[in-house]
C-alpha cells in the first residue's frame, strides 16, 4: 500500500441549472490574457449535445486517453517511439477550429463613426488576427439545445442507443436535456503528463493537482492531444500549454476554488481522499465493465487503522487525514456509491465525480401523477426520458448498473423526503423504497442534508497544504523578507 | 596586403568568435534566466494542413543537412574513405541534395503559410521574418554549391574541416577558405549570421529537445516534502 492523498471533487448534477457563473469566475480570474481568450478550463455543456471542444468525447477523432494494447496501458495518441517522428508536427493535435475563435466587438467604431443614415454598429473583431470576423462558434454554441439535429444528435455518448431511444430524445415534446460542468480531472493516472515529452506536466504529491510547469513547457503540445477530456489548452501566444490549476493559489490559503466557491446551485463538492497509489496502473488496466468499482476500490477507508498508519509512514501529515475522514467526496464516492467518474474508459483514473442527474427522470411520467406507486417502484427511473444507456456511456463505461444503482439510491431518498415533508407518500412504502435502494433511513438522511443543506464549511473540507513548511526547506524565508515573494520575477512574454 | 585580404581576416577569423561569444553567454543565459522563453513557438493550432506540409519536410530536410555538416567536421577521414569509390560519392551527393531540396521546399511553403494566413501572420515577429530570411538565404546557397561546386562533402573534409578544426586551436589558417570560390565563402559567412542570430530567436527549441522523455517513467509526481530520489513513481 501506497497512501496518497489527493483533492478531489464532486459535481451534483441534479442541483446544476447551467447558468455558466462557474465559468466566468474562472475566466476572469485565469484565461482573459492574450493567448488565452479561447480557453474554458471550466465550462457547462448541455447534454446531449457536442460539447467544447466540438465532439470532444469522440476519441477516434481525437485520439486522447489511454487503452490497453498487448496487455500493457499505452497512450492512444502517442508513445515514446512515435514522440520522435510527430515531434514536428503533432497528427492528433485539435485546432482553433475545433473550439472556436475568439472574439471582442468594435466598441469604438460606436463614438468614431461618421454622421450617417443609420446607427453605428459595433462589429465583430476576431481576438487573435484583430479583423473582422464573421462569428461561427462559440463555446457554448450548442447550450440548451437538447434535441437539435446539428449538436444533440451529434452528441458521442448516443452511440450504442436503440434507434427507438435515439428518437425518445429528440420526438418534440419529449426533448430534454442536463447540463454537465467540466474542469480538469487531476486525474490518478493523467494521460496529458505520460505524453508530455519534456516533462513539464506534473502531479503534486501532497494533493494531487495536475500542473504545467511554464519554464519547461517546450510547446510540443502532445499533452492537448493526450488528454481525453481535452482539458489541455495549447497558449498560441506564449507557445505554452495551460490548463486548471485547481485554483491552488486559492487552495493553499484554504478558499474554496473560484468555480467551486462562485457556484449558484451549490453542485460542487471538494475534499481530499487518500488512495493507493501502488493499485493505479492494476486498476486502469481493468476491463471496462469493471472500472467503476476498481477505481472507488482505489479509494481507501481513512478511518482504518491500518490506512492511517500507512498514510502517516508516507509523511502524510495528521491533519490531511482528518480532513479525509470529513470529506464529501469520500461520502459520495465510497460511502452512498452515487458519485460516479465521467467517461473512466479513458482510463486516466478522474478524480472529479458525477451524481448523475434524476430531474429529468422524474419529469417522465406522462400519465400525470408521480406518486403513482406500483410494484415496481422503479419503473420510471427505467424508462426515463435520457435513456439509461446514454448516462452510463458518460458515467458507466458503458455499462448501466452503477448509474441505475445511484439513481434508485437518489429517488428513494426524495421518496422518504417526501414521506417526511408532504405525507402524500406512505412512510412504509418509502422504507422499502431505501432498502431495495441499498440504503436505509439514516443513510437517506445524511444524503439529504449534504445534498439540500449543505453550508460552504460541509462543501468544502480543505485539507492544511503546509505550503508553509514546503516552502521553508526550499528557500530561507528570511532571506525574502520584505521582498516580493518567491520564484517568477519575468512575466510570460512570447519568445525573446 | 590587399583589401580582400583584410575582409577574409574579419569574414573567416574575426567574425566567427564574435558569434561564438554572444551564441554561447546568450544561449546559456537566456536558459536560465528566462527558461519560458525556450519554446518551439508551434503554431499548429492555428492552421494544421499546410503545418503538415511545409514543416515536416524541413525538419526531416535541415536535421539531415546539419548532421551531414556535423559528421564532415568530426569524422572527415571516414567520409573521404567513404567518398573513395564513385559510386558512394554520388549516393551521398544526390541525396544530400534531395533532403537540402527538401528543407528549401519545406522552409518555402512555411513562408507562404505564415504570410498567408492571417493567423499565423499574427504571431509571426520582426525577429521571426529576419530569421526565415537568413535560414532560407542559408539554404538556397548551400544548394548553388552543390550544384556548382559539386562533390563538396569530399572537399570539405579535406579543406573546410582542417580550416574549422584551426579556429578551435584558436590558430585561425585562413589558406583554404581563402581561395574558396565567392558562392562557398557567402555559405560561410551567412552560417555564421545564422549561429550568432540564433540565440535571440526561436531556434533555441533545438536545444531541447526532449529526450529524457524516451527513458523516464510516464507519470511525474513532484514532491516538496521529500527528497526527488526518495519519491515512489507512479
Amino acid at each position: 500500500m501506497n497512501v496518497r492523498s489527493q483533492v478531489a471533487m464532486v459535481f451534483h448534477l441534479d442541483k446544476c441549472i447551467g447558468c455558466h457563473t462557474c465559468s466566468i469566475a474562472c475566466k476572469n480570474i485565469w484565461t482573459d490574457r492574450p493567448g488565452t481568450e479561447y480557453m474554458w478550463w471550466n465550462n457547462v455543456e448541455t447534454k446531449p449535445g457536442t460539447g467544447f471542444p466540438t465532439q470532444w468525447e469522440d476519441q477516434e477523432k481525437y485520439s486522447g486517453g489511454w487503452e490497453v494494447r498487448d496487455g500493457k496501458l499505452q497512450l492512444k495518441s502517442t508513445s515514446k517511439e512515435k514522440t520522435v517522428f510527430n515531434i514536428f508536427h503533432n497528427p492528433h493535435m485539435p485546432t482553433m477550429d475545433d473550439y472556436y475563435e475568439p472574439w471582442t466587438y468594435d466598441y469604438q467604431h460606436l463614438f468614431d463613426a461618421p454622421e450617417g443614415p443609420d446607427q453605428p454598429t459595433a462589429r465583430p473583431i476576431s481576438m487573435v488576427t484583430g479583423e473582422l470576423i464573421q462569428i461561427q462558434a462559440g463555446p457554448n454554441w450548442d447550450d440548451d439545445l437538447g434535441g437539435s439535429p446539428v449538436y444533440a444528435q451529434n452528441d458521442p455518448n448516443l452511440k450504442g442507443l436503440t434507434p427507438d431511444q435515439q428518437q425518445q430524445l429528440f420526438a418534440v415534446e419529449r426533448l430534454v436535456f442536463f447540463y454537465f460542468p467540466r474542469i480538469c480531472n487531476h486525474c490518478l493516472n493523467p494521460a496529458c503528463v505520460a505524453a508530455c515529452p519534456s516533462g513539464a506536466l506534473y502531479k503534486r504529491g501532497e494533493d494531487g493537482i495536475v500542473l504545467v510547469d511554464q519554464n519547461r513547457c517546450r510547446g510540443w503540445r502532445a499533452c492537448v492531444a493526450a488528454c481525453p477530456y481535452k482539458k489541455m489548452f495549447y497558449n498560441w501566444n506564449t507557445g505554452k500549454s495551460e490548463k486548471c490549476i485547481l485554483c491552488f493559489p486559492r487552495l493553499e490559503t484554504g478558499q474554496a476554488p473560484a468555480c467551486f466557491h462562485s457556484c449558484v446551485g451549490r453542485i460542487r463538492y471538494l475534499g481530499n481522499v487518500l488512495y493507493d497509489a501502488s493499485r493505479i496502473e492494476e486498476v486502469a488496466k481493468l476491463p471496462d465493465e469493471q472500472l467503476v468499482e476498481g477505481h472507488r476500490s482505489l479509494i481507501l477507508d481513512p478511518h482504518d487503522p491500518e490506512v492511517i498508519y500507512e498514510a502517516r509512514k508516507n509523511g502524510i501529515h495528521d491533519s490531511v487525514i482528518e480532513t479525509a475522514q470529513r470529506s464529501p467526496v469520500y461520502q459520495f464516492v465510497k460511502v452512498w456509491k452515487i458519485a460516479l467518474p465521467p467517461h473512466i474508459e479513458y482510463r486516466t483514473m478522474p478524480m472529479l465525480f458525477y451524481v448523475p442527474p434524476m430531474a429529468p427522470v422524474m419529469a417522465n411520467r406522462d400519465a400525470g401523477a408521480v406518486n403513482g406507486v406500483s410494484g415496481d417502484l422503479f419503473h420510471d427511473i427505467e424508462q426515463s426520458r435520457v435513456p439509461m444507456k446514454f448516462l452510463a456511456n458518460l458515467f458507466g463505461a458503458g455499462h448501466e448498473a452503477k448509474v441505475r444503482y445511484a439513481l434508485r439510491k437518489q429517488k428513494a431518498v426524495r421518496w422518504y423526503r417526501r414521506a417526511l415533508t408532504v405525507g402524500d407518500v406512505e412512510m412504509s412504502v418509502a422504507e422499502r423504497m431505501l432498502r431495495e435502494a441499498d440504503s436505509s433511513p439514516e443513510e437517506a438522511e445524511a444524503i439529504y442534508r449534504l445534498t439540500s443543506l449543505c453550508t460552504f464549511e460541509d462543501r468544502f473540507v480543505i485539507p492544511p497544504m503546509h505550503r508553509e513548511e514546503a516552502i521553508q526547506m526550499l528557500e530561507d524565508p528570511l532571506a525574502h523578507k520584505q521582498s516580493v515573494g518567491f520564484g517568477f520575477t519575468t512575466g510570460p512574454r512570447r519568445g525573446m | 596586403m590587399t583589401s580582400t585580404h583584410y575582409l577574409d581576416q574579419f569574414l573567416f577569423a574575426i567574425l566567427p568568435y564574435m558569434v561564438l561569444i554572444t551564441f554561447l553567454p546568450v544561449t546559456i543565459q537566456r536558459y536560465r534566466a528566462r527558461g519560458f522563453t525556450y519554446s518551439s513557438l508551434s503554431s499548429q493550432f492555428l492552421e494544421n494542413q499546410q503545418h503538415f506540409w511545409s514543416l515536416v519536410p524541413f525538419h526531416y530536410g535541415i536535421l539531415v543537412i546539419t548532421a551531414g555538416h556535423i559528421a564532415a567536421f568530426f569524422l572527415p577521414q571516414q567520409l573521404l574513405a567513404w567518398n573513395a569509390k564513385p559510386v558512394r560519392l554520388y549516393v551521398l551527393e544526390i541525396s544530400a541534395l534531395i533532403f537540402a531540396i527538401l528543407s528549401l521546399v519545406g522552409l518555402c511553403a512555411a513562408l507562404v503559410r505564415r504570410f498567408t494566413t492571417s493567423k499565423v501572420r499574427r504571431v509571426t515577429t520582426t525577429r521571426d521574418w529576419i530569421l526565415f530570411g537568413l535560414l532560407a538565404v542559408q539554404i538556397a546557397s548551400g544548394i548553388g554549391v552543390a550544384i556548382f561546386h559539386p562533390w563538396g562533402s569530399s572537399w570539405f573534409a579535406a579543406t573546410l574541416t582542417p580550416y574549422l578544426w584551426s579556429l578551435v586551436r584558436l590558430n585561425p589558417n585562413l589558406a583554404a577558405v581563402s581561395a574558396m570560390p565567392w558562392l562557398v565563402k557567402f555559405h560561410i559567412v551567412n552560417a555564421y549570421l545564422v549561429i550568432g542570430y540564433f540565440p535571440f530567436t526561436r531556434l533555441v527549441h533545438v536545444l531541447v529537445i526532449p529526450n529524457p522523455y524516451l527513458w523516464r517513467k510516464p507519470q511525474v509526481v513532484r514532491w516538496y516534502r521529500r527528497p526527488a530520489e526518495a519519491a515512489p513513481k507512479a
